[in-house]
């Protein structure tokens, strides 16, 4: 079965790298273009794996997580934090809102993958 | 899609992101600093930041990288934005524009025009902002050419609360260790509490303990646990017996080989019970979907259209000489087409209409250096930016305007001390305004300082040989002036507006859209400068008149209304030149046929027909024509690759019969002199009208 990724991010361009590099390797995309949007869409359809932005208008990449982790449906399903930084500190926080794991971008779309493949089982 | 689509797609991004960027930066200038606003403004570059090191755009990246440290301290109430912040915050934003720019044509970045503003960012940074600045790319590599010495690995892994409460699965990373080679797996349950009573749905009892062979390193192992090394007890040993230790840690008796996902759907199952459901904060803003079209399909299906509406007007001249009775439907019919051609192109002609906003925007940037560059305050306030506007007037528009911003700031506005003597604020205002109105945009670039100096642009006129000396002329026709091919010279204008373009080419290139630029300015208060331009370049509504013998245009937007004159309405001034008394006012006439040097097919002006036009450079006045045919819509053809430009026609159109009409420029034609006084003002029109 396709894994379903909901990808989340502001940028237009960073949501077309993620659906270009996962689509090729079979994985079915769902974009969103901020935390509203996104955790409306995660509520709507049956998503395995979210990756998503930290900072974005509306709701950010961390209540984002707080919102899928408290949420009704499908809380335990893995959440992948895309960042520039790649200091601890982030991290720390990325963990304690409930995050799964992060790519720091820019993302080697192989490594990106394989850490998705991993996640999902797929 | 392909990774230069994607590139482009990055670069159109790009474009939106800076103005956004300059939005906030706007706002912040005028002292809208709060929180939304700053983060709206650190988005915008952490985005460019983002998006570019995708596509390793390392200048781009690196000069966002610092100018984000700089918002992001802003962001945390650790920079005051304070006037000299501001400024840096917006060099910073114009080289950002830079930067993009060069990447987009995949030139170096201009280090003389950055290296000065990164400077300046960082100085408001500590050492310690810059020390952590380093921005890697933390690539999971795994070397899989390493030597063939292979291992055994032992893997004990305990995870704990946290590592389900952040989505984690066991199940997975046992899955992720199989697929790197044989795995012996066991779980130890000794943990679990006796009592259902005390057991916790969330704690993580179980420890799997997996012995994996054939591996060359541990580290693709670590990195299976890449995420999740904190979240559980962990222990990967090397076992160099095959077998042994594994034995002997996990007593055969309690080895229990399960099913790994067993353990995770009661996890699963309990935390959706616990928790109400959470609410969205807000409803979904429903974003705007776009379709992006290559412009060259609009403009194929615009052509289609306007050769659609040619037909449109052939068939209808066809049914007219059929002389069909008058009750036949195809006139309904015929009525319903010509509804729906107008329909379509409208809705082609709106695909092209963009908002002048993004113009606007990059005319702040011309004007903060061009006030900075002359030493002037400056504000520039832009009105009607959602006012839409053809792609193409868009994009021709941004050299004019960028010329007049320049010219107003440098020649209009004057020095804050000069200001203040003459009883103005310091800072001028400089208004570039949008608006539509009837069937025409409005442009004008407004000033608020000295006003044109009129005996000086006499004066150069004179010494340019472009008026006589003793030539008598009105204000608007001194104005008027600055259009003039050879007016400005690079020795006239500073170094700053002089780029080696004077005014007329200003003018050149408004007329080549088809519109028209006047100036009005009052000694003391300001100069406007207001371009009016047709709605759309390819359709206009006209006129179809005949004026001796022959079938011609003139465009309805210029059109008050039509008379037939009666004696008692005309009065006669001098040997040829006669006014229209109309509603107690009087209007002068101009002879349509006189101006185009034809024969006009009635001498009597009470047997033909006048048109009273509204026009920009002369107020009013009654246009003779011989007679009106029809009202309809006609398809801009530009004569100006054939013919270059005629002084009183602003293109061809193809009628119904086939024919070919001139259009009249309404403007140039009443603003013309009557060839009867032609000597002394000769000069004026060539200076004034005639094209370059």
């Amino acid at each position: 079965m396709t894994a379903h990724i909901l990808a989340i991010d502001d940028s237009r361009t960073i949501r077309t790298l993620l659906t270009v590099a996962l689509e090729k390797a079979g994985f079915a995309v769902t974009t969103a273009e901020d935390g509203v949007e996104g955790v409306a869409k995660f509520q709507d359809a049956k998503v395995d794996l979210v990756i998503t932005d930290v900072n974005m208008p509306n709701k950010d990449g961390f209540g984002v997580i707080n919102d899928i982790r408290n949420g009704a449906v499908n809380r335990a399903v893995p959440v992948l934090v895309l960042t520039t930084e790649s200091g601890t500190a982030l991290k720390d926080r990325a963990r304690k809102a409930g995050a799964t794991g992060w790519i720091v971008k820019p993302f080697d779309d192989e490594a990106l993958v394989s850490v998705i493949k991993r996640l999902t089982g797929a | 899609m392909t990774d230069s689509a994607i590139l482009d797609a990055f670069f159109e991004e790009c474009e939106d992101l800076l103005v956004a960027l300059s939005d906030g930066l706007e706002d912040m200038r005028d002292g809208k600093a709060d929180s939304e606003t700053v983060n709206a403004v650190f988005r915008s570059v952490h985005s460019i930041k983002g998006a570019a090191g995708a596509f390793s755009l390392e200048d781009l990246v690196g000069f966002a990288h610092i100018f984000e440290t700089v918002l992001d301290e802003v962001r945390a109430n650790r920079l005051a934005t304070d006037d000299g912040l501001l400024r840096v915050l917006q060099r910073a934003g114009d080289i950002l524009a830079d930067l993009v720019d060069a990447a987009r044509d995949d030139l170096p970045a201009d280090r003389d025009q950055v290296d000065p503003v990164l400077k300046e960012l960082e100085s408001f940074l500590s050492a310690d902002d810059l020390a952590e600045e380093e921005f890697v790319f933390e690539a999971l590599t795994l070397d899989f050419d390493a030597p063939q010495d292979t291992t055994r690995y032992l893997v004990s892994f305990c995870p704990n609360k946290e590592f389900y409460a952040t989505g984690n699965d066991p199940a997975l990373i046992i899955t992720a260790l199989q697929e790197l080679g044989q795995c012996e797996i066991a779980v130890d349950a000794t943990s679990l509490p006796d009592e259902l009573t005390s057991f916790d749905w969330d704690e993580g009892y179980l420890t799997w303990e997996i012995s994996i062979d054939g591996q060359q390193s541990d580290l693709p192992i670590r990195e299976i646990f890449q995420f999740v090394d904190d979240l559980c007890a962990l222990q990967i040993t090397e076992v160099h017996s095959s077998g042994d230790a594994f034995e002997e840690i996990i007593p055969a008796s309690e080895t229990e080989v399960v099913p790994p996902t067993a353990v995770i759907e009661p996890v699963q199952d309990v935390l959706a019970t616990e928790a109400p459901p959470a609410k969205a904060d807000r409803p979904v803003k429903k974003s705007a979907s776009t379709l992006r079209v290559d412009p060259e399909r609009v403009d194929r299906l615009i052509n289609a259209v306007g050769e659609l509406i040619i037909n449109q007007s052939v068939i209808s001249q066809r049914i007219d000489e059929a002389a069909l009775p008058n009750s036949a439907d195809l006139h309904g019919d015929l009525d319903d087409y010509k509804l729906l051609a107008r329909e379509i192109q409208e809705g082609v002609m709106a695909i092209r209409a963009q908002p002048v906003k993004p113009l606007f925007q990059r005319m702040l940037r011309i004007a903060r250096e061009a006030a900075d560059a002359t030493g002037k305050d400056v504000n520039l306030v832009t009105e009607g930016e959602a006012t839409e506007v053809d792609k193409i007037v868009v994009e021709r528009l941004a050299d004019p305007l960028t010329h007049m911003i320049r010219n107003a700031i440098d020649h209009g506005i004057e020095l804050p001390e000069v200001r203040v003597k003459s009883g103005k604020s310091a800072a001028g205002t400089l208004r570039l305004t949008a608006s539509q109105r009837s069937g025409s945009i409005v442009i004008e670039i407004i000033d608020d300082g000295a006003g044109l100096n009129r005996d000086r642009i006499r004066e150069i006129a004179v010494s340019k040989g472009l008026i006589p000396a003793d030539a008598q002329l009105s204000e608007q026709e001194i104005d008027h002036l600055l259009f003039a091919p050879g007016f400005s010279t690079a020795k006239e204008v500073t170094n700053l507006s002089g780029r080696g373009v004077g005014m007329d080419v200003v003018k050149t290139a408004i007329t080549a859209l088809g519109g028209r630029i006047t100036i009005s300015s009052f000694a003391g208060q300001g100069t406007t400068f207001s371009i009016t331009l047709p709605l759309t370049l390819a359709v206009m509504d006209g006129m179809i008149i005949h004026i001796g013998g022959q079938t011609m245009v003139v465009p309805i937007s210029s059109i008050l209304e039509s008379i037939r004159p009666v004696p008692a309405d005309l009065s006669q001034i001098g040997l040829h030149s006669h006014l229209l008394r109309i509603r107690g006012e009087f209007v002068p006439i101009v002879d349509l046929a006189q101006r185009l040097g034809i024969e006009p097919r009635a001498t009597e002006l009470t047997d033909r027909v006048l048109l009273l036009i509204q026009t920009e450079s002369v107020a009013q006045c009654a246009l003779a024509v011989d007679d009106i045919l029809d009202q309809r819509q006609v398809v801009v053809k530009s004569m100006q690759g054939s013919y270059g430009e005629i002084s009183g026609v602003s293109g061809a159109t193809i009628l119904g019969d086939g024919k070919i009409a001139l259009i009249i420029d309404p403007d140039a034609i009443t603003a013309a002199p009557p060839p009867e006084t032609i000597g002394q003002r000769q000069t004026i029109k060539d200076v004034a009208h005639a094209a370059p």
